[in-house]
């Protein structure tokens, strides 16, 4: 049974990515010899490529993509590595760790509502400082490079990539690696850059490789923050998806393959920076330089992370705020009087909402939680170390560009007989789920001493009971989070709640997207409010299980 | 013709998908549920009982509750229940219903009803996935329907309905400005220029394809093409690059001084909408000519915005509700097109503190008391009388607008 | 009582190379020490005996206990008690709940089990420690504990792996001659694996030494 768990957890992800992705490939090539006879043609191709600007798409995806994720890596590893044990360096654990649940287009909407030149900021100082009594005709959101939609995507990852980094963070033994750098006369972040980076960033590898792909491909952030003219790639695959006429799909598929390949190129990209970094790496270590422009990298990283910190949680603020105003005209600072109109009219319809979405969440992370844990107890089992190549695979979800397969997913379903239902919006979940599940489960599980295994099989327990009274207790609290992230993952989903829903099933993400397009603030503000508050609350459930590693950790210091 | 050619590749290669996965698919329900609108009672026999997934675009919270509202009557009256399922785009339904097709489900289908025009119907009806044969001019109340002061109701965007889709209510381009900050707007597309050339910054449209910002582009096309009966028949490759010159030309002016310079533009018309409440620009427009005061009514414009058009006339059209060839629930689908037909309903939904949507009915016709209903209606402030609203310029033909898309981003948006 | 500890031309290879080998039996109350410089696979030995080791060695020979060959069977069956550097008390269980955590199955009934933690506890100088937390102790009271937890468990053999290494001078000589009499009054067979002369010296049995 045991052995089949792994199997079974990656059918579940790559069945429906490889039937999805069977199903974008025929008409990409324009290949349907079932029908029509027609050969492989590289006509979608063609088409998709003479689109106006399509490179200019393109390049903007990879460009602000690639940023993106940079600038996040940066300011949370700078951070990290300036401050990690200070005072500011908990407090900003505690901001951002809830921050992670806020969905992408919540967060966008609230920055968007921050600097927009009709904006908060704005306001703020107006007229007083500005001497504006109208918002200044200045492109902020929305501007041809995409530097602001850049903000939005990191404001976003740095909550993600700080909660991996930190999960990982106590196998590098940081405290003790950084006290023997420092006698041996390293500053702070050198010490931390040499000794502690190159332990956990194996551990963090994987996700940064998904924030990657989810950069280079991202339609709802893009569509609030980003350029028109031409829109980052995705968007226009989207809506050629989406356009009434159908001849367009064919272009939509080949592009839909292209945006695979522009995705994998990024990642490309950054291993071709990781290799360069090791090189340099090693050439530092040998150089015995004791500094790392220490004082720019910690007023740069602590800036950083402060403002992307207070962005999030003011947009944040903002979004309830809208929700309850009345009218609010520029340059008011507040607005003129508050109202619950927006949350008693559209209270009902959110009640129902947030039960489907329940609904769902709650059987998809408990069957992937069981089975994350069941394969990750196999391998422990079989005592093989880390097979990393194999399980790759699992993270194949996060990196395929939902579009390129969620269409071929709708027909698969539609085919069972299973569309529609909940069940087969689950399903459709499950597949984005496990991964992140598995991505917040894999390493704490593997992290835990294997003598404690050892120890419980020597004095005489089975493996079962090795499982259920040492292995599990001793990975709770990282059960719990990853419980919430699947939950958070689950809450989010636009894409396959609606294809595979039939619109049937509305969830409190797809009432937001959907309402949003009506551009009303008020509700804008709620369901935002809601998307975040649902996830929110799951990460509070977790963080009241008590950790085990952290007494392990005191255990270790009493000993030595 | 062009569509049709354009349809079958899709719809083979997802039938070929099916056919690969063929030992997944259930054998097709047999269920196939047949209804005449002709026989009424027998139709309300059948609704009883059902479950209506109505597709409407979910965009607006007033059109939801007005949705709701029907709902609850047809729930206390004909036993059905309607489900409405917010749609953020009616492309997706479309799109829903030709994967269903392509998945050999013939019946069953998950939308009964959707909320539908241009494009999508034509669409839809040339693929041959509605209900047919034409059911509308079945309907109990379809004599109320004025179809011969507005012939948009049984032509969409020059396609004829052929009774497979039924009017729900009219639009008609209307401009809005806040006297607050312009007192006077300009009435012609050369003052509306002027205008903008002299306050920058302060005028910008939805950027196409959204369907208001090609509305916009209609609107000058037909104002500045040499002769505007080609825009009846389908666009003729040879000449279009001759037809929209002047249309392009007026926008070339126009962009430098326009909000963010023409380098950026809202997305949909809500947020046309929003950048007027917030004072970034003076002029925005609608298709709804109520859709001003119902705005000022909900606390999303100021008391100071009124609307206005321009001189010559404004782009006008229908919207509609169709049904596909496999819905599941035709009756009930029948029953509600039927009801929201109703002088009743159309009157509700023509009130701006409700929704502000005009009605496809001829009003005059009605019986008095159902007259009454209309006459009692405060249209609101910001409100035009249907005198003010002046002439109605025809949608072109669905042909046109594919071709402005194409050429408006070739040159705008994408360099 | 108890049987002998034998290993039975136990050779254990690394990609082909020989890297111990070991051809002893282990009579019960003796301890054999082995000894040598770190990074020889002595660890690899008792990792072989008690059934966790890597897949990536390859072992030949039998570990027998008596005529109970172990090799062939799971580590949960083969009974033989651990002990490592670190006392490796499970963190998420208290002090009591470690040595219930040991004691065999086959005592039955509540109170009987709790009677037998308290007399485990009181037998090392630690009786009424049983809720407390296992991080609260000092680093002899969990050596002890840790002691007491493989003892209750009820071992054919110890198997110890540098398991004085991590204390200080005083607890160590304490504590290695607590273990050794330990295991002495149950007649248990013990494999000491260890680089400290001293260890070897207390332990007072046989020695096998690796360069």
């Amino acid at each position: 049974m045991l052995r089949l768990a792994p199997l079974l957890a990656l059918a579940l992800m790559l069945g429906p990515v490889a039937a999805g992705l069977f199903g974008t490939l025929l008409p990409a090539v324009g290949y349907v010899p079932a029908l029509g006879g027609e050969t492989v043609s590289l006509a979608p191709l063609r088409m998709f490529l003479a689109q106006p600007g399509i490179g200019l798409s393109a390049a903007l995806s990879l460009g602000t993509g690639l940023a993106a994720t940079l600038g996040a890596f940066a300011a949370v590893v700078l951070f990290t590595a300036a401050f990690e044990g200070t005072r500011f360096f908990r407090a900003m654990r505690r901001l951002l760790s809830p921050l992670m649940a806020v969905p992408h287009a919540a967060a966008a909407f609230g920055l968007a509502f921050l600097i927009t030149p009709s904006g908060f900021v704005m306001r703020l100082l107006s007229p007083w400082a500005t001497g504006f009594q109208r918002p200044p005709d200045v492109l902020i959101v929305g501007d041809p490079l995409g530097l602001t939609m850049t903000l939005g995507l990191m404001a976003k990852e740095v909550p993600f990539l700080f909660l991996m980094l930190l999960a990982a963070l106590p196998q590098a033994d940081p405290v003790r690696s950084r006290r023997v750098a420092a006698s041996l006369g390293y500053a702070p972040v050198a010490a931390w850059l040499t000794t502690v980076l190159p332990r956990i960033y194996p551990q963090i590898r994987l996700p940064v490789f998904a924030v990657l792909a989810y950069a280079t491909s991202v339609v709802d952030v893009a569509l609030i923050l980003g350029p028109t003219t031409p829109p980052p790639l995705a968007v226009r695959l989207t809506a050629w998806m989406n356009d009434p006429d159908l001849s367009l799909r064919f272009m939509a598929s080949a592009g839909a393959l292209v945006q695979l390949g522009l995705s994998l190129f990024a990642i490309a990209v950054w291993i071709v920076g990781e290799r360069l970094a090791v090189k340099l790496g090693r050439r530092w270590i040998e150089s015995g330089r004791r500094s790392a422009a220490e004082h720019l990298a910690t007023a740069l990283s602590g800036s950083a992370m402060a403002l992307l910190a207070a962005a999030m949680l003011s947009g944040l603020a903002l979004l309830a705020l809208w929700s309850v105003a009345g009218p609010w005209r520029f340059p008011d600072t507040f607005p003129l009087s508050f109202t619950l109109r927006a949350w008693t009219m559209h209270g009902y319809a959110a009640v129902d909402a947030i039960a489907t979405t329940i609904a769902i969440a709650l059987p998809v992370i408990a069957v992937a939680i069981a089975l994350v844990l069941a394969s990750l107890e196999n391998e422990t089992r079989e005592g093989r170390a880390r097979p990393r190549r194999s399980l790759l695979l699992l993270y194949l979800p996060l990196i395929v560009p939902q579009i390129a397969f969620v269409f071929g997913l709708q027909v698969l379903f539609l085919m069972a007989g299973l569309h529609d239902t909940l069940l087969a919006v689950a399903l459709g979940h499950m597949v984005f789920v496990l991964p992140y599940v598995f991505l917040a489960l894999s390493d704490p599980w593997r992290a835990v001493d294997p003598r404690y295994g050892h120890m419980a099989g020597a004095l005489g327990a089975s493996p079962a009971r090795t499982f259920w009274r040492v292995r599990l207790p001793l990975a709770r609290k990282a059960v719990a989070t990853a419980a919430a992230l699947g939950f958070a993952v689950s809450v989010a989903q636009y894409l396959p709640t609606l294809l595979i829903g039939g619109g049937r099933v509305s969830t409190v993400t797809t009432e937001a997207v959907a309402l949003a397009a009506g551009g009303n603030r008020q509700l804008v503000g709620i369901y935002a409010l809601l998307q975040m508050l649902l996830p929110f609350a799951a990460f509070l459930l977790a963080a009241a299980v008590p950790s085990v590693a952290h007494r392990r950790r005191r255990e270790n210091e009493t000993t030595a | 013709m062009t569509i049709i050619r354009l349809l079958s590749r899709p719809v083979r290669g997802a039938l070929l998908a099916a056919a690969l996965t063929l030992p997944l698919a259930p054998l097709a329900s047999r269920a196939d549920e047949t209804v005449d609108p002709a026989d009424w009672t027998e139709v309300l026999a059948k609704a009883k009982g059902q479950t209506v997934y109505f597709h409407a675009w979910g965009g607006e919270p007033r059109i939801n509750a007005y949705i709701a509202w029907a709902g609850e009557q047809l729930q206390q009256r004909h036993g059905i229940k309607v489900e409405q399922v917010k749609v953020d785009d009616t492309a997706n339904v479309v799109a829903r219903i030709v994967a269903e097709k392509a998945a050999g489900q013939e019946s069953g289908g998950a939308v009964d009803l959707v909320w539908i025009n241009g494009e999508n119907f034509v669409s839809l009806k040339k693929a041959g996935l509605l209900m047919s044969p034409g059911w509308a001019t079945k309907l109990p109340n379809w004599p109320l329907v004025d179809v011969e002061n507005k012939p948009a109701v049984v032509t969409d965007f020059t396609e004829p309905t052929d009774g497979q889709e039924s009017p729900w209510g009219m639009a008609k381009l209307v401009f809005m400005h806040d006297t607050a900050t312009l007192a006077e707007p300009p009435k012609t597309l050369d003052a509306l220029a002027e205008h903008v050339k002299a306050n920058p910054g302060r005028f910008t449209y939805p950027q196409p394809p959204n369907f208001h910002g090609s509305t916009f582009l209609k609107q000058v096309l037909a104002t500045t093409i040499a002769d505007r009966a080609k825009l009846s028949r389908p666009v003729d490759p040879a000449s279009f690059e001759a037809d929209v010159a002047p249309l392009f030309a007026y926008l070339d002016a126009l962009h430098p001084n326009m909000w963010r310079q023409g380098r950026a533009f809202p997305q949909n018309q809500p947020a046309l909408r929003q950048l007027l409440a917030d004072g970034e620009i003076d002029i925005a427009f609608t298709f709804n000519p109520a859709g001003a005061s119902a705005a000022i009514a909900a606390g999303e414009l100021p008391e100071t915005v009124r609307t206005f058009v321009l001189d010559g006339g404004t782009i006008g059209n229908a919207h509609f509700l169709a049904i596909p060839f496999n819905a599941n629930a035709k009756a009930g689908a029948l029953v509600l097109a039927d009801f929201l037909l109703s002088p009743e309903a159309q009157a509700r939904k023509q009130d701006p503190a409700i929704w502000g949507d005009p009605t496809v009915l001829a009003v005059e016709r009605l019986e008095a008391a159902e007259r009454e209903r209309f006459a009692a209606l405060d249209l609101g402030i910001a409100t035009l009388s249907p005198e003010e609203l002046g002439p109605v310029i025809e949608e072109p033909h669905a042909s046109w607008m594919v071709e402005l898309e194409r050429a408006w981003t070739a040159r705008y948006a994408s360099q | 009582m108890t049987d002998a500890l034998i290993f039975d031309k136990v050779a254990i290879t690394l990609a082909g190379r020989d890297l111990i080998s070991l051809d002893r039996a282990i009579a019960p109350g003796e301890v054999l020490t082995v000894m040598g410089p770190s990074g020889i696979g002595k660890s690899t030995l008792l990792a072989h005996a008690a059934g966790f080791l890597d897949p990536a060695f390859t072992a030949g020979g039998r570990v027998l206990s008596g005529d109970t060959d172990l090799t062939s069977l799971p580590p949960y069956r083969r009974r033989l008690g651990l002990l490592f550097q670190d006392p490796l008390l499970f963190p998420h269980m208290s002090v009591g709940e470690n040595i219930a955590f040991a004691l065999p199955p086959a005592l039955h009934g509540r109170a009987k089990r709790r009677q037998a933690v308290a007399a485990a506890l009181a037998d090392v100088d630690l009786a009424g420690f049983e809720a407390r937390d296992p991080a609260t102790l000092s680093g002899g009271q969990k050596a002890r504990v840790a002691l007491m937890r493989v003892l209750e468990s009820q071992p054919r053999a110890l198997l110890l792996d540098e398991p004085f290494s991590r204390l200080d001078a005083a607890l160590r000589d304490q504590i290695r001659q607590l273990v050794f009499a330990k295991a002495r009054e149950r007649g248990l067979p013990v494999l000491l694996v260890t680089h400290d002369r001293a260890d070897a010296d207390a332990a007072g049995g046989p020695v096998v030494e690796y360069a």
